[in-house]
């Protein structure tokens, strides 16, 4: 078993990752160790990077530990790039993080700075030699370990770090320090096309990447929002109202930036950062697109009394923004003469509502789907998607005919014992649900064929559908699973759905 | 700003005017909903109420797709080719009877867009979509099925109704066989299936049902008759062929 993590004190007793456990335990046997948890490790590094979401929008996993910020742009809101650096080391240090900053113009020199620089970037607890000997361990710490954190950005160069720096294989890093190449600074100054030659195109690249001469940016872990809307708060804040009214205000500032763009929202997300780093995400969507404060804030109280776990505040959120995800063309509203709302907009706040509350499965309609096969043709979609509209389904049937469809029908079929007189004529009786049905009238067989063009063996049963009335006036759709003696032995009856 | 505007009593009043002559017939809440077979209309002293409750509860359990189907009926002649119809169900309603189809709801005459589906997963849920949806002045109709339950009672079956009449819905509640519940509907009918007048080939044939009026705020009569609905014209009317049909009163008496 080997050593994964150390925390300081261990690191201070120069117990550190790689070793063996025994090895770790002949030096210090009362050493405290927990199984390592990669998956865990995992979730965390996630939250963490939720909770950075409150510095930029555009936040990137470096795992198995690393996270990278695109802070362009946001700098300013923290008073420059040194506020920022040292309100996030701040914030991270109070979760409990020991952590090593650097700040570049590329990602992959940030990189490598914070990965390779050395102690000098490292913020958080350190272990001093009289803590050790207070709490009773007697090893003496490496002097050189007990370094001075610094927040501000970095005093290093780039070309001071090692070539370990460029995360090529063992075999090339041992290769270049043959060949007398200890840092960056020692290849940067050859010409390229040797080194390329010798050590490979990758090296090359790694090198003009963390040189800064070729910027390749991060992939943010999420889309930035088309506008994005932030309060913070000196103190944390907890009550209901406040959040209320600080949702609407948001709202309203959103709103304000839509209205310039001659723009409305579909889909919003709210975004509670509690001072001790969780984060809470609340996504509600409309279906048509809105800039009204008010409803905003009233699907969003919908959304809250929904969730399944009430919202807990704990010491408060510090950080409340309101990202808007989904945009489309809105003109400026214009209120009928009589000042009401019109059917259909009240109707579609309603569904909005309802969506909200239930989720967005729940609230339906019907779709177009162009299938024969009764159950894909009565297809339904959340009323929140767009679609295109239904053809007008007047005159799908002829003068006199009467429905050939059912209001109603089952999902899945249900099996039912039919008596017919020949094995591929019409029903005459049926039993469903512990009950007989003698048939008086019948129509059909309406034969519809599976979808053989669907599916490469072009298998399927045909079904033969009948329209049914029992002696009692019932109406019924019954079909037989497959032709007789063509495709099954015994086929079996389906009850499909109920008419009226 | 719509305050400042209605500030001025003239422009109000034309407002008022305007909002008159507008040919909105389902949204005025003092109208009445005929099932356009005028003897029926005639004893209902011309239809249902706009803007109110009424129940509609199968005779037998096997008779509820007729229940629903007078349901949607009374909606289709309430909301005519353009209002909403809002069809709330329960996860319950919907694994017993099966979920409504768009190609059926199409051949009964009412475009499936004009139909918008809520599936509630319970009976508290249903009650609550039902109470907002009755509070929406953009929908014509509304249909609630959940099932069996104790949490439709007088109280809550009073603020539908009170929720209906503001906003100008009709709701119809689709209960279970021989509900004794007290409710503050306006009206409670009885459906039960009836066999149609067959089609040549002796083929199964319109939508026929044997409906009694078993309850009627306004004091109409109790009565019950044989209808067929016709599709093609959006209207009740009586079969073709009148024959010896029993209707559900002397069922019930056969029964009994």
């Amino acid at each position: 078993m080997r050593i994964m993590a150390v925390d300081e004190i261990a690191e201070a007793l120069a117990i550190g990752p790689g070793m063996a456990l025994a090895d770790a335990r002949a030096r210090l046997p009362d050493l405290q160790t927990t199984p390592y948890d990669a998956a865990g490790d995992a979730r965390w590094l996630e939250e963490v990077a939720d909770s950075c979401d409150r510095f930029t929008p555009s936040v990137a996993l470096d795992p198995p530990d690393g996270l990278i910020l695109d802070i362009t742009g946001c700098a300013h809101l923290w008073g420059g790039e040194a506020g920022l650096m040292s309100a996030l080391a701040a914030h991270l240090v109070q979760l409990g993080l020991t952590l090593r900053l650097a700040l570049a113009e590329t990602p992959d020199k940030a990189r490598a700075l914070a990965r390779h620089g050395g102690e000098m970037l490292r913020v958080g607890r350190k272990i001093s030699p009289r803590t050790l000997n207070e709490a009773g361990l007697g090893y003496q710490p490496q002097p050189e370990q007990a370094a001075a954190p610094s927040t501000r950005a970095t005093p290093l160069d780039v070309l001071d770090l090692s070539v370990d720096a460029l995360g090529l294989a063992e075999d090339k890093i041992t290769a270049l320090r043959r060949a007398g190449l200890r840092t960056l600074g020692d290849l940067a100054m050859r010409p390229r096309a040797p080194l390329a030659a010798r050590f490979g195109q990758e090296a090359v690249a790694r090198l003009a990447r963390i040189l800064g001469e070729e910027d390749a940016r991060i992939t943010p872990r999420r889309v930035p929002p088309d506008i994005s809307v932030t309060q913070r708060f000196a103190e944390p804040v907890g009550h209901s109202d406040i959040l209320r009214v600080t949702l609407h205000g948001l709202a309203g500032e959103a709103a304000q930036q839509l209205a310039q763009r001659g723009q409305g929202a579909r889909a919003f997300l709210l975004m509670l950062f509690r001072s001790d780093g969780h984060v809470q995400r609340l996504a509600i969507a409309t279906g048509q697109a809105t800039r009204d404060p008010d409803l905003v804030l009233r699907l969003f109280q919908e959304r809250i009394e929904t969730l399944a776990d009430p919202l807990d505040p704990g010491f408060g959120y510090d950080l409340i923004r309101l990202d808007i995800s989904e945009t489309e063309a809105l003109g400026a509203d214009q209120l009928g003469l009589t000042g009401k709302d019109s059917p259909a907009r009240a109707a579609g706040l309603l569904t909005d509502r309802l969506s909200v509350r239930l989720g967005a499965e729940r609230v339906r309609r019907f779709a177009a789907a162009d299938s024969h096969i009764p159950e894909c043709a009565g297809f339904t979609v959340p009323v929140a998607r767009p679609v295109l509209p239904l053809a007008d389904p007047s005159g799908t049937l002829e003068a006199g005919e009467p429905p050939l469809r059912p209001v109603h029908l089952m999902d899945p079929p249900q099996i039912v014992q039919v008596i017919a007189e020949v094995p591929d004529g019409p029903p005459r009786r049926f039993r469903w649900r512990r009950q007989v049905h003698d048939i008086t009238a019948y129509e059909g067989p309406e034969r519809l064929s599976a979808e053989w063009w669907k599916r490469r063996d072009g298998a399927g049963l045909t079904r033969d559908y009948y329209r049914v009335e029992d002696s009692e006036g019932r109406r019924f759709w019954l079909f037989r699973h497959g032709l007789y003696g063509r495709e099954k032995d015994k086929p079996d009856w389906y009850l499909h759905g109920l008419f009226g | 700003m719509v305050n400042m505007i209605d500030s001025y009593p003239s422009l109000a009043r034309l407002k008022r005017q305007i909002e008159a002559l507008a040919p909105s017939a389902w949204r005025d809440p003092r109208g009445r909903v005929s099932f356009g077979l005028d003897h029926m209309d005639a004893r209902l002293d011309g239809g249902l109420a706009r803007g109110a409750v009424h129940e509609v509860l199968p005779q037998a359990e096997g008779d509820w797709p007729s229940a629903s189907a007078f349901a949607l009926i009374i909606a289709r002649r309430a909301a005519e080719a353009s209002g909403k119809i809002l069809w709330i169900s329960s996860d319950a309603q919907r694994r017993r009877y099966g979920a409504p189809y768009g190609p059926g709801l199409a051949d009964l005459g009412l475009n499936p867009d004009q139909i918008l589906l809520v599936h509630a997963p319970d009976d508290l849920a249903c009650l609550k979509a039902a109470s907002d949806s009755l509070a929406c002045t953009g929908l014509a109709a509304l249909i609630l099925d959940m099932g069996a339950t104790q949490r439709l009672d007088l109280t809550a079956s009073r603020r539908l109704a009170l929720a209906a009449e503001r906003s100008g819905v009709t709701a119809l509640l689709l209960r279970p066989p021989a509900s004794i519940l007290a409710s503050a509907a306006a009206s409670r009918w009885q459906v039960a299936a009836a066999p149609s007048v067959p089609l040549p080939g002796h083929a199964p044939g319109r939508l026929t049902l044997s409906v009694a009026l078993l309850r009627h705020r306004g004091g109409a009569t109790p009565f019950d008759m044989v209808v067929e609905w016709n599709n093609e014209y959006k209207r009740v009317c009586e079969p073709a062929v009148l024959r010896d049909l029993p209707t559900s009163s002397q069922r019930r008496h056969m029964v009994a």
